[in-house]
């Protein structure tokens, strides 16, 4: 088996697709994870047990799940109920959902570790309750699990390809296509997790920065 | 100072109507009875100070009033306004003209020291912008921070810090203020400037003080009426020159004993 430079410059034009593809799931997967993410943790706090029950157990039942049946399912049984999507949007919809209940997870213990003078602190004011949320509580503690949250981003960057499994075009179903087409899987496999290691690393140094001038 | 407040000597305010009153206040913390069947009232305008041993039950009173805590059995008011038992729309109502300061301080670290003042004035009062800036540079100015209003809580000293603390509450306008041992986080030599400033709102001001504190000549300078417990309830009170000169119970005695 030998390297061919040929098979890397024919697989560019698919590969260029899949790191579009890869980035917007990315993307708009940590869009949803962060913001479903705080609904849920904003919910472990309601003051009524019938709003934190059913969150607990719904955030508990997708955490303890494996991405690729939640995939599988909502891309073969929501159909079955009159809800179509496509490939990509199930894709990122499922990442983001599944990824939400671990941010939920970070956003709690963010908000359990602002002491509690703070919240006393607005009860004092009488702060409305938004604002003591929105302007005291989550500032502090979004500053606290920013790195966290990072982390789940490169961990996201790495659960991407199970969106293969659904026929979404991401990086690695373009480099299967490639090697289906010519039979040379190794260049377009080599590439795409070099460019794995080029969008994580860099970004765990990122995440690492952060943590070191926000954590204090 | 705000508009509506005068300035007035002690000894004119001798027949201030009732502000607080605590009816037959219990509360518990699990076995422990922290307040038992505790009734007091203090008047409009009147610096109240609260001693005793830890575990008295002082804080407690100022944590009722601010509504950090919810009593067992009894009633609270405030200026004739229902804390407890009450509605939380009332309540709401009867707080506002509540402050307190703490003994930690709590300012919000995410934001200026203008910030600090002008978030409540503006969200829970309703003022404009430009009016809570212009009341908070006053008060900065009253405490002796005006350079420091761009400043983040963490650049400054405990002792600013608390100064900041207490121009955040009054920047409220509240009736009633509620000073939670607020030097006893503080360096010794940062204690003075605290104390001096309240002195001075003590006595430009008519705000209705109650204090816990272990600052007995503080007490003994500001205090209209000092209160003194024991185990959950109130087993003296008078002038400070009594309670400190001639204490008549035993426990007062061995107290102030013992902290002398």
């Amino acid at each position: 088996m030998t390297w061919d430079w040929s098979a890397v410059r024919d697989f560019m034009p698919r590969f260029g697709d899949g790191v579009v593809t890869t980035l917007e799931i990315l993307a708009l997967g940590s869009l949803i994870s962060f913001t479903l993410g705080l609904v849920w943790a904003l919910a472990f706090r309601a003051p009524t047990r019938f709003v934190r029950w059913p969150v607990n157990l719904i955030t508990e039942f997708i955490r303890t799940t494996p991405l690729l049946v939640q995939l599988f399912f909502l891309f073969f049984v929501l159909p079955e109920w009159g809800v179509k999507f496509s490939a990509l949007t199930t894709g990122i919809l499922a990442i983001g959902l599944h990824y939400s209940t671990y941010t939920a997870q970070v956003y709690r213990a963010g908000i359990d570790a602002v002491p509690k003078g703070q919240w006393e602190a607005a009860t004092a004011l009488s702060l409305p309750a938004h604002r003591t949320w929105f302007a005291v509580i989550l500032p502090q503690a979004v500053r606290r699990i920013a790195p966290a949250l990072g982390n789940y981003v490169i961990s996201m960057l790495k659960d991407t390809p199970l969106l293969a499994g659904i026929s979404v075009l991401e990086m690695l179903q373009q480099s299967r296509l490639a090697g289906a087409s010519t039979f040379q899987y190794t260049e377009p496999l080599t590439v795409v997790g070099v460019a794995f290691i080029l969008i994580a690393y860099p970004a765990s140094l990122f995440v690492r920065a952060l943590e070191r001038r926000l954590v204090r | 100072m705000s508009a509506d407040t005068q300035i007035e000597m002690p000894v004119k305010k001798q027949g201030g109507t009732e502000l607080i009153r605590f009816e037959n206040v219990t509360k518990r913390f699990g076995d422990n009875t922290v307040l038992d069947d505790l009734c007091f009232s203090a008047r409009k305008g009147k610096h109240v100070t609260l001693i005793g041993p830890s575990g008295s039950g002082k804080t407690t009173i100022l944590r009722l009033l601010m509504t950090l805590e919810t009593p067992d059995s009894g009633t609270i008011q405030v200026n004739g306004n229902r804390l407890y038992p009450a509605g939380e729309k009332e309540r709401r109502e009867a707080r506002k003209k509540i402050g307190m300061v703490f003994q930690q301080f709590n300012l919000f670290p995410n934001m200026s020291v203008l910030r600090n003042i002008t978030e409540a004035p503006v969200r829970v009062l309703g003022l404009g912008a430009d009016e809570a800036e212009e009341r908070a540079r006053e008060l900065l100015d009253l405490v002796g921070l005006g350079e420091k209003r761009d400043a983040k809580p963490s650049q400054l000293s405990g002792g600013q810090q608390q100064r900041v603390a207490i121009a955040r509450a009054l920047a409220m306008r509240p009736e009633v203020l509620l000073l939670d041992e607020v030097t006893s986080a503080l360096d010794p030599e940062l204690v003075a400037g605290v104390l001096d400033l309240l002195r001075d709102i003590a006595r430009t001001t008519d705000i209705t003080m109650l204090c816990v504190t272990h600052e007995m000549s503080f007490a003994r300078d500001i205090s209209d009426e000092v209160m003194m417990f024991d185990a959950g309830k109130v087993i003296e009170s008078g002038p400070p020159g009594k309670i400190f000169g001639d204490p008549e119970h035993e426990r007062t005695r061995e107290f102030l004993g013992a902290i002398a």
